[in-house]
C-alpha cells in the first residue's frame, strides 16, 4: 500500500506567481493496482508522480509506504523499489553508451558498482531475449549506441530498463505520448505485460484517454490538485470515453475555457 | 624548421607528460561533462608534491603516490563544493584552484621556484630502470619511460572505463537521470570522478616536475586550456575512426599539440610567449567550430 497522506504543495511561495498545487492532497494506491490518471495541463499529474518519486518534495504531508514515512528518503533511495519511464524517450537511457551496456547498467540495480567487468557475458543472450518480444530488432543491435535509435525504440528500451531488477513500483508519466500511434501502442502492450507479469503497483499518466480506459485497473482523474474522478473495478470497467469527456468539458467551462 | 626535428625528442617527451593531464581533463570534460576548472591547481600541485619528496630524498614512484594521493584529495574538495554546497561547477574549480595557489606555495616552503638536484633520484636519472634504457637507447631512454608511463595509465584508464563503476561515471555525464534510477547517488558518481581526474592531473605534474627538475608556482595557468585543447585536437583527428578510443586520441591530441607550440617556437616566437600561443591556438580550434562533444548530444 502506498498512501500520500495530506500533501500540501505551493510553488514559487511569497511571489505573485505564488501556485498552490496540492492543499491537503490524499490518495492510496493498495499493491498491485494498475492506476491510470489523466486531467488537463497542471492539473498536478506529474507533480504527484515527483512528490512519490522523491523529485521535488512536497512542503508538508507523508508518504508511506509500507508503515514507513518516506518523504524524506532521497529520490536514488527510492529509486531501488522504482522504476519510472518519462515522457521523454531521451531520459531513461544514456545516449553515448551501447544497448548492451545501457541493459548491464541497468541490470546491475540494486548491487554495487564496483571494479567487476561492466557487462557479464554470459547475461547478454538473457538481454536479447527481453528485446525479442518487442519485435523492433533490438536484439541483433547490442553495440549500437542508444543515440542512433528511434524515439520509439529508446523508449521500449527505457521500459525494458526500468523494470530489468525486481521493483515494487513503475511509474510511467506520459511515456506514449512522444511516440506514433502504431509504437505507442507496442509500448502501452509491453507496458501492461510488464505490470501484470511482475505484479507492479503501476502509476500512469495519459493524455491518451482510450489508453486510461483500456488499461489499469483504476482511473483517476485530476483537476487542480484535487481528484475528480476515482473509479476503480467494475465502476471503471463502466465508464466510457463520453463520461469523461463530460467531466472534461464541464471544467473547461467552469475555467472559462 | 631544423630546430623543430631537433626538438623533437623533447617535444615528445613534453607532449606524453601533458597527455596525462590530458586524460584527466578528459574524464571531466567529455566523460563528465563538468568544467573543471581545478586542474590549474591540481597540476602544479603534483608537481610541487613530487619535487619535495624527492628533495627530500624519497623514492620517485612515491613521490608520483603522492602526488596522486593530493590531486585526488582536492578533486574531493571540488566535488564536495559542488555537490554538497551547490556551488556552481566553474566557480567550484576556480575556488579550489585559488586556494591550491597558496597551498602550493606553503608545500614549496614559500619558494616560488623549487628544485631537483642532478644527484638526486628521479624517474629519469639515477635510476636503474634509466641506467637499464640509456645503455640501450642512450638518450631516448627518458621517451621511454615516458611512453611507458602513459602507456600502463592509459590502459589502466581504458580497463577503469569498462568496468561497472566505469560505466556509472559514463551514466553520470551522459544522464544523470539514469544513475537516480539505478539507486545510485549522483552526487558521489561525480565526486569519484573528479577525484581520478584530478589525480591524473597531479600525476602529469609531477612527471613533468621530474623531468625538469624543478617546480614553478605558475605552471599550472592554463592547464586546463591546454589539455582542453589537446582532447578536442585528438577527437577531432578522429572523429570519423570510431574504434579509437578517448585515452588514445587524448593521448595523439596533446603530442600534436606540443607539435605546434614547438613548431611556433621554431618560428621564431620566445619561450615567453607559451601561454600566448596556448591561448591562439585554443582560439583558433574554437573558431574553427571543432568544439563539439563526442556523440554526445544525440537526444
Amino acid at each position: 500500500m502506498l498512501e500520500l497522506r495530506n500533501i500540501c504543495k505551493i510553488y514559487n511561495p511569497g511571489t505573485v506567481q505564488e501556485i498552490c498545487l496540492f492543499e491537503n492532497f490524499n490518495l492510496s494506491v493498495p499493491e498491485g493496482q494498475f492506476v491510470s490518471v489523466v486531467g488537463s495541463n497542471g492539473s498536478g499529474k506529474t507533480s504527484m508522480l515527483n512528490i512519490i518519486c522523491g523529485s521535488i518534495a512536497p512542503d508538508s504531508g507523508s508518504i508511506i509506504l509500507a508503515d514507513k514515512d518516506i518523504v524524506r528518503e532521497s529520490e536514488h533511495r527510492r529509486a531501488r523499489r522504482m522504476g519510472r519511464v518519462y515522457q521523454n524517450p531521451a531520459m531513461g537511457t544514456c545516449a553515448s553508451m551501447t544497448i548492451l551496456e545501457n541493459m548491464a547498467l541497468a541490470d546491475n540495480k540494486g548491487k554495487r558498482y564496483d571494479l567487476r567487468p561492466g557487462t557479464d557475458r554470459r547475461r547478454v543472450e538473457a538481454y536479447k531475449e527481453l528485446l525479442r518480444p518487442l519485435g523492433l530488432g533490438l536484439e541483433n543491435m547490442m553495440n549500437s549506441k542508444v543515440g542512433s535509435l528511434s524515439g520509439g525504440q529508446r523508449q521500449a528500451l527505457s521500459l525494458i530498463m526500468s523494470s530489468m531488477t525486481p521493483i515494487e513500483f513503475l511509474i510511467l508519466d506520459e511515456h506514449t505520448a512522444a511516440l506514433d500511434p502504431k509504437t505507442a501502442e507496442i509500448i502501452m502492450q509491453l507496458t501492461d505485460r510488464i505490470v501484470r507479469e511482475k505484479k507492479l503497483t503501476a502509476l500512469m499518466v495519459t493524455h491518451n484517454l482510450r489508453y486510461a480506459l483500456e488499461y489499469g485497473d483504476r482511473l483517476l482523474m485530476m483537476h487542480q490538485g484535487g481528484i475528480v474522478l476515482d473509479k476503480a473495478g467494475e465502476e471503471k470497467q463502466a465508464v466510457q470515453m463520453d463520461d469523461i469527456l463530460k467531466i472534461f468539458n464541464e471544467i473547461s467551462i467552469e475555467c472559462g475555457n | 624548421m631544423v630546430d623543430f626535428v631537433n626538438a623533437l625528442p623533447s617535444t615528445l617527451e613534453q607532449g606524453l607528460i601533458y597527455a596525462l593531464l590530458a586524460m584527466g581533463v578528459l574524464i571531466t570534460y567529455t566523460i563528465l561533462d563538468f568544467p573543471d576548472l581545478s586542474v590549474d591547481g591540481t597540476f602544479p600541485l603534483g608537481g610541487v608534491i613530487s619535487t619535495m619528496v624527492i628533495a627530500a630524498g624519497h623514492s620517485p614512484l612515491l613521490a608520483l603516490l603522492a602526488a596522486i594521493a593530493g590531486g585526488a584529495a582536492a578533486g574531493l574538495c571540488t566535488g564536495l563544493i559542488h555537490v554538497k554546497l551547490k556551488v556552481r561547477d566553474l566557480f567550484s574549480g576556480i575556488i579550489v584552484s585559488t586556494a591550491l595557489y597558496s597551498i602550493n606555495l606553503k608545500i614549496s616552503g614559500g619558494k616560488s621556484l623549487a628544485t631537483i638536484g642532478r644527484k638526486d633520484v628521479t624517474l629519469f636519472q639515477n635510476n636503474p630502470v634509466a641506467g637499464f634504457f640509456s645503455g640501450l637507447v642512450g638518450d631516448f631512454s627518458t621517451l621511454i619511460i615516458i611512453f611507458l608511463v602513459v602507456l600502463v595509465v592509459k590502459i589502466l584508464l581504458d580497463l577503469f572505463l569498462k568496468t561497472r563503476a566505469g560505466y556509472l561515471l559514463r551514466a553520470v555525464g551522459d544522464n544523470e537521470r539514469v544513475v537516480t534510477a539505478l539507486a545510485c547517488d549522483k552526487g558521489r558518481v561525480k565526486i569519484i570522478g573528479l577525484m581520478i581526474a584530478n589525480a591524473f592531473a597531479a600525476l602529469s605534474g609531477a612527471v613533468l616536475c621530474q623531468h625538469q627538475r624543478m617546480f614553478e608556482v605558475s605552471m599550472g595557468t592554463g592547464a586546463m586550456v591546454l589539455a582542453l585543447a589537446s582532447v578536442i585536437i585528438g577527437m577531432n583527428l578522429f572523429r570519423r575512426v570510431s574504434f579509437v578510443k578517448g585515452t588514445t586520441a587524448a593521448i595523439v591530441g596533446a603530442v600534436v599539440y606540443r607539435m605546434c607550440v614547438s613548431l611556433a617556437i621554431a618560428c621564431g616566437m620566445g619561450a615567453s610567449d607559451l601561454k600566448l600561443i596556448t591561448a591562439v591556438l585554443f582560439l583558433i580550434i574554437l573558431a574553427a567550430g571543432l568544439l563539439r562533444k563526442g556523440g554526445k548530444k544525440h537526444a
